[in-house]
């Protein structure tokens, strides 16, 4: 195992992370912030509680849910897409380094890059609402799943794509619509009968139902559900990836 | 010397079954600097490619250091640095966190005073701290040099180093490959300059169409090259040789409208053209014209290029 590779990757990945500090701590914070006045204040105002939750409060996981899985598949698609595109991708296929290392350096640090994200989104809520986290261990679990799966995801993403725009056209096309309709900012229930059907089909819908369960104790599905749920999101992914690392997919022609 | 690098029946074949490579035989002896000259399209990359890693054979075996390149890649690559033909670099990445990146990515632990000795060695060290897009194009190109050196290989493979260079910085290339194979460093480099190849090489292999013609010591190359030919243009043409003139070693070419004596101006004797050239007329040949001529590296080249090329036709048809 070289872990003096996936060490200098993930700081690399994580280098440029911090040197965009600023740009990625209040990207997230100010658009948290916007979403607190316009959903929370403004309209939330005029929303009653939601199982037993006031509005603000209730949104809190899927904003973080938002955010993270934006930035989790984002920033690994483009952390492979870069080397590919600027040919430097040249080195890590000539190194002594295997296909996992590759991946545990780039997928490492995306995966922590959207974990401090999700972080800061929570700790900027706690200005503008009244949050109490039942299951805080749950609660950092799932971030952590979520981080990691989309990560990967992301990361084939980025092996896949053989443009700027395919890069962006997946998290585009798909997640943010999966997170919107996946009850990122209400319950499945106050959905109607057909739509929560539909719903149910979402898989982003159980890892929201997973993740507000840790805060409240309230879940449209049982927490098991969801478990299962992002485990096999993430299988598919390591199946997946695995696949590209028994054919060199993209990579090795 | 031993052999660091062996290639054996080396096949790569494109999906659409496009063959860059077609049983490619090669040895490269430890220490030396082989240069591998063909035109563009003839497979020099692919071969390299093939030897690093970067892409994987269709059949035949490459070893490094008696180590396979597929099942101990590990072992191969780390023997390995490759400096690639484009200018492929982080452009936003400082120099110093570049060859830091490269030598952690070879699982070599951190070493600046060995970093810090390389750059220098390069002349790169008081642009340590710029970044790539601040460099100037001959700097660029010694820092895929840097990066590929960072961990201290035993081969360097130098994929087209002087393409798009100029003059100046393609001596200051040679002078940098030089000095490596001063410290051991076997290098094997691939151009199209002859010159390139006349300049720096031990020895020269020519590869063409995904073949290797040739792999020749530089010198027995250039030995060649001191052969000389003295062409006789004749008034009319003849069916052979002349008896009279038969153990001249004269041979005719055109359609019987020239002779073509070859002689060696290499070994400091008589040449013995002035006892032919008597000959030539005691035999009462009718000559028009008569000039000189050395083969080129370049000549050599061509026609082993062409004649291969040649071949392949026949045995198409």
């Amino acid at each position: 195992m070289n872990f003096l590779a996936v060490g200098v990757i993930y700081r690399r990945e994580m280098a440029r992370f911090f040197r965009t500090f600023l740009q990625s701590l209040l990207a997230p914070v100010i658009s948290t912030s916007l979403y607190f006045v316009v959903f929370g204040a403004a309209i939330g105002s005029r929303i009653e509680e939601v199982e037993g939750v006031s509005y603000g409060a209730f949104i809190v996981p899927g904003l973080i849910m938002l955010s993270v899985m934006g930035q989790a598949t984002s920033n690994a698609s483009f952390g492979i897409y870069f080397p590919k595109f600027s040919g430097t991708i040249y080195e890590f296929l000539s190194a002594p380094v295997s296909f996992l290392e590759v991946v545990l350096g780039f997928v490492g640090g995306a995966a922590t890059k959207a974990f401090i994200i999700g972080l800061i989104i929570l700790a900027t809520s706690f200005l503008f609402v009244d949050l109490t986290i039942a299951h805080p261990l749950a609660m950092l679990a799932f971030l952590v799943l979520t981080c990691v799966s989309f990560s990967l995801m992301g990361f084939i993403i980025g092996i896949w794509a053989e443009n700027f725009e395919q890069l962006s056209l997946i998290p585009l096309l798909i997640i943010t619509p999966l997170v919107f309709l996946g009850g990122a900012f209400y319950s499945a229930s106050m959905l109607p009968p057909l739509w929560q059907t539909i719903t149910h089909f979402n898989p982003v819908f159980y890892l929201i139902s997973g993740f507000r369960w840790a805060f409240f104790e309230q879940a449209d599905v049982p927490v098991a559900v969801s478990l299962a749920a992002i485990a096999a999101f993430t299988a598919i992914c390591l199946a997946f990836i695995w696949w590209i690392f028994r054919t060199g997919w993209k990579i090795r022609a | 010397m031993t052999d660091i690098v062996t290639v054996e029946k080396l096949v790569k074949r494109y999906k659409g079954g496009f063959e860059a490579l077609k049983g490619v035989d090669l040895a490269i002896r430890e220490g030396e600097i082989l240069a591998l000259l063909g035109p563009n399209g003839a497979g020099k990359t692919t071969l390299i490619s093939a030897i690093c890693g970067i892409t994987m054979p269709s059949s035949g075996s490459v070893r490094v250091g008696g180590k396979d390149v597929v099942k101990e890649y590990r072992d191969t690559r780390s023997m390995i640095g490759l400096v690639p033909q484009e200018v492929n670099l982080e452009l936003f990445e400082t120099v110093w966190n570049q060859v830091r990146f490269s030598r952690g990515l070879f699982d070599k632990a951190p070493d600046d005073a060995f970093l810090e000795e390389m750059l220098k060695g390069l002349s790169l060290w008081d642009k340590k701290d710029s970044k790539t897009i601040e460099l100037s194009g001959g700097m660029k190109r010694r820092v895929l040099i840097a990066k590929a050196l960072s961990h201290n290989p035993r081969i360097l493979f130098l994929d087209e180093p002087t393409a798009g260079v100029d003059v100046e910085l393609r001596r200051g290339m040679w002078e940098t490959v030089a000095e490596l194979k001063r410290q051991g460093v076997t290098i094997i480099l691939t151009t199209h300059y002859i010159e390139e190849a006349e300049a720096i090489a031990d020895r020269i292999g020519i590869i063409s169409a995904g073949k290797i013609l040739l792999v020749e010591e530089k010198d027995s190359l250039m030995a060649r090259l001191s052969q000389k030919e003295l062409r006789i243009e004749l008034a009319e043409p003849l069916d052979r040789v002349p008896e009279a003139l038969a153990d001249t070693g004269l041979t005719l070419a055109e359609d019987g409208r020239r002779l073509v004596y070859s002689y060696d101006t290499a070994g400091g004797g008589g040449t013995g053209i002035t006892a032919l050239l008597s000959r030539l007329k005691e035999g009462g040949v009718r000559m028009t014209d008569i000039s000189t001529h050395q083969s080129s590296l370049e000549e050599i080249f061509v026609d082993l290029v062409e004649h291969d090329g040649a071949d392949r036709q026949e045995t198409a048809q």
